[in-house]
């Protein structure tokens, strides 16, 4: 079946319609964090309350992607009214139907003002908690596919790369390299193939932001891939997924499937010359395979380990061939920007961080869940105000950034704004985008502990300085919080970092050490403590101080 | 080479292994098939035995060290049977913060295990997961594929109890 623009306007027409017959719409989250507290026993409740009463016709309950506040799950929106209702559960349903077009259950109610709402600006989550994630239909309805027919019928492939370099986007998975200029190299490399892949192995902990695309609006990033191999002259695709995201895995199959009987992925499509078929491929849980080289090799069914660089896999990536890698939500932002313009979405932000990022709020904030602000918001505003502060009145300590690539920030850098560049100044990193909340509970050397223990056990074991530098690291650290720490290991701690950081083949050794550098820079009294009172303030470390124990 | 040739008997008896050789043919029957057959079989047989590494290793026509090799290099895979009933606890950051360690003490001092490990009476398998993603429900604990959220270290020892006292009803 071969697509064309009009046939895209009636299926998009036909769900305003329907969409239009309806008086009230309910909308269920149904991303994997509201589904956890049985947010699909809410839904069928409310269908069947809906059908009970008859009023089938003049109400819609639609499930829809994730709504962002998880600690309130789970949630649901009622439009048109635009009443949130949070922590709803089964024997509220009948409540939640009689408030339909009055005022709202007040014992529910989740006020859309809160600036968890009005603060964000959303780009790569303006689907999501508004489509059903599971029918491109209501994709389509919401202009999906059309920036993509746009693109091959109107653009030729410069003019889309230029419109991304314009743009001033930079890879969201954390290191920030231009989009464009990526683009660029494997548009211009040779090769009689070429590849997209898209790099959906979230594997930091503390980070859920590419999930909740994937299960909130997986046409997003589909329609971004076709775009990317449209522009880098690509006709196959890769997405690589963790398998311990199984909801994610399974919307994008059925997301895959749906585009493909539409022909809007596929051959020749939109009937142009065209073609471009997406495959996924499970990840197996293996935390460096986020590391390109060693995603190529996880694809091609191999062992996860990473080569050394160059060559890139813009010239040589799977198989050989030229390959194109970006993150989720790089493909994720690329739909807005060839239809807003490159122009248009570089107002956003920062001078050299343009656009927006999702940000995966956890730890202790009372706010915990997905949201998305402008690059270069004021660290302080994110914790504090669309946070919503720490809980329990508790005393705020460090904010984690950029998962065990990243650092701990203090306090005292709180009225910092958020971009790359800021980031990396205070010895943290962008990452993919999880913040981790921490308070007077946590004890910073033990999470720093809880990190070189994930680098210990994540490293592939390929070269010397990572698996054996972060095995040492780990005692030492393990020694200091079990209180037969000694001052010459802190020494040891910092010539030892400074030489895992310098020497190690990939990304996951050259910052295993950051979390222990930061923490060491902003908190080294903790150490000292540790070491020297033999005890842990914020009574998290089981201290063993006896003589013996030393 | 010969290795391969051992014990074809048992795939063709099973027929959890007409759905793997399906995914072995959608993938053309190529090497690269080879952590997409892994899942397959773990997905059906919950772990991987010998037997069935020989197997892909046969079909797939990849040296067994290969496969072996993958099987082991991710964390994903298993090659011990797991217990009637699985317990995983997220070690995420989010869930970490949030008092993992106090669950996973906790089941370690009541019933006796430790992570990757199963009970002897092979009711129980207690494992760790790096991270959920449902860091906004931290702690989280999958319970037998149920992902629950702010867990607390008595809630999901109730549940690990009712899961025994359950089966001794039965």
């Amino acid at each position: 079946m071969t697509m064309m623009l009009e046939d895209l306007q009636d299926i998009a027409r036909i769900e305003h319609d329907r969409h239009d017959s309806f008086q009230h719409h309910i909308n269920v989250c149904i991303a994997a964090g509201c589904l956890s507290c049985q947010s699909d026993l809410v839904k069928d409740a409310l269908e069947k309350e809906v059908l009970r009463r008859g009023l089938e016709k003049s109400c819609n309950i639609k499930g829809v992607g994730c709504l962002g506040l998880c600690a309130a799950g789970p949630l649901i929106a009622v439009e048109p009214e635009g009443t949130y209702y949070q922590g709803v559960k089964v024997s509220d349903v009948s409540d939640i139907v009689d408030a339909l077009g009055g005022s709202p259950v007040g014992r529910l109610d989740c006020s859309s003002q809160l600036p968890f709402f009005k603060r964000q600006h959303k780009i790569v989550l303006e689907n999501c908690g508004k489509i059903d994630p599971e029918r491109i239909e209501d994709y389509i309805a919401a202009g999906g596919y059309e920036v993509l027919y746009n693109a091959l019928r109107i653009m030729t492939p410069n003019e889309v790369i230029s419109e991304i370099s314009t743009s001033g986007l930079r890879g969201r998975g954390g290191a920030g390299f231009p989009t464009g200029l990526k683009w660029t190299a494997v548009s211009k490399a040779v090769g009689s193939r070429k590849y997209v892949v898209c790099n959906a192995d979230e594997g930091d902990p503390g980070a859920f932001m590419d999930r909740s695309v994937l299960e909130s609006d997986p046409h997003r990033v589909l329609e971004g891939m076709a775009i990317a191999a449209y522009a880098a002259g690509a006709r196959d695709g890769f997405i690589y997924v963790r398998a311990e995201y199984p909801l994610a895995v399974k919307r994008l199959r059925k997301a895959i499937t749906q585009a493909e009987r539409l022909g809007v992925l596929g051959r020749n499509i939109f009937n142009t010359p065209f073609d471009f078929s997406i495959k996924i491929r499970l990840g197996a849980g293996a935390f460096v395979c986020g590391e390109e080289t060693a995603l190529i090799a996880s694809i091609e069914g191999r062992r996860g380990t990473p080569r050394p660089r160059p060559p890139f896999p813009y010239e040589f990536g799977l198989w050989g061939y030229p390959t194109l890698i970006n993150n989720v939500e790089t493909f994720a932002n690329v739909t807005t920007i060839i239809r807003e313009g490159g122009k248009c979405f570089a107002g956003i932000g920062t001078e050299k961080s343009k656009g927006t990022k999702v940000f995966a709020l956890a730890g202790r904030v009372n706010n915990t869940g997905l949201i998305e602000v402008p690059m270069g918001t004021i660290l302080r505003d994110i914790v504090f105000d669309i946070g919503g502060g720490i809980p329990e009145g508790r005393k705020f300590k460090a904010v984690q950034t950029g998962g065990p690539s990243g650092g701990c920030i203090p306090e005292q850098y709180l009225d910092m704004p958020v971009d790359y560049e800021s980031l990396a100044q205070v010895g943290s990193i962008m990452g993919s985008g999880g913040l981790i909340i921490m308070d007077e509970t946590s004890c910073m050397v033990d999470v720093a502990k809880f990190f070189m223990e994930f680098c210990m056990t994540e490293s592939c074991g390929k070269c010397v300085p990572c698996r054996v530098g972060t095995t040492q690291l780990y005692h030492l650290l393990s020694h200091i919080t079990s209180g037969r720490g000694k001052l010459s290991d802190i020494d040891m701690l910092e010539e030892l970092s400074d030489l895992v950081k310098n020497t190690s083949l990939c990304g996951l050794g050259q910052t295993a050490s950051n979390p222990v550098m930061s923490t060491l820079k902003y908190f080294r009294e903790e150490y000292l403590t540790h070491i020297e009172e033999g005890k842990c303030t914020a009574g998290a470390c089981k201290m063993n101080t006896s003589k013996e124990g030393r | 080479m010969e290795a391969m040739a051992v014990d074809s008997t048992k795939p063709e008896e099973d027929s959890r292994w007409r759905l793997i050789n399906r995914t072995i043919r959608l993938h053309g029957s190529a090497p690269d098939a080879l952590i997409e057959t892994l899942h397959g079989v773990q997905e059906r047989f919950g772990f991987l035995d010998l037997d069935a590494l020989k197997y892909v290793a046969g079909t797939l026509k990849v040296p067994l060290s290969r496969v072996y090799a993958v099987a082991t290099f991710y964390h994903y895979f298993t090659l011990k049977p797991p217990g009637e009933h699985t317990c995983v606890v997220c070690k995420g950051t989010a869930c970490y913060i949030g008092g993992a360690a106090g669950i996973l003490d906790d089941i370690n001092q009541t019933i006796g295990i430790s992570p990757g490990e199963t009970t002897t009476d092979g009711r129980i398998s207690l494992l760790t997961a790096r991270c959920l993603g449902s860091c906004g429900l931290a702690p989280a604990v999958v319970l037998d594929g149920q992902v629950c959220g702010r867990m607390t270290p008595d809630a999901v020892l109730e549940k690990i109890g009712s899961w025994t006292s359950h089966d001794d009803d039965a």
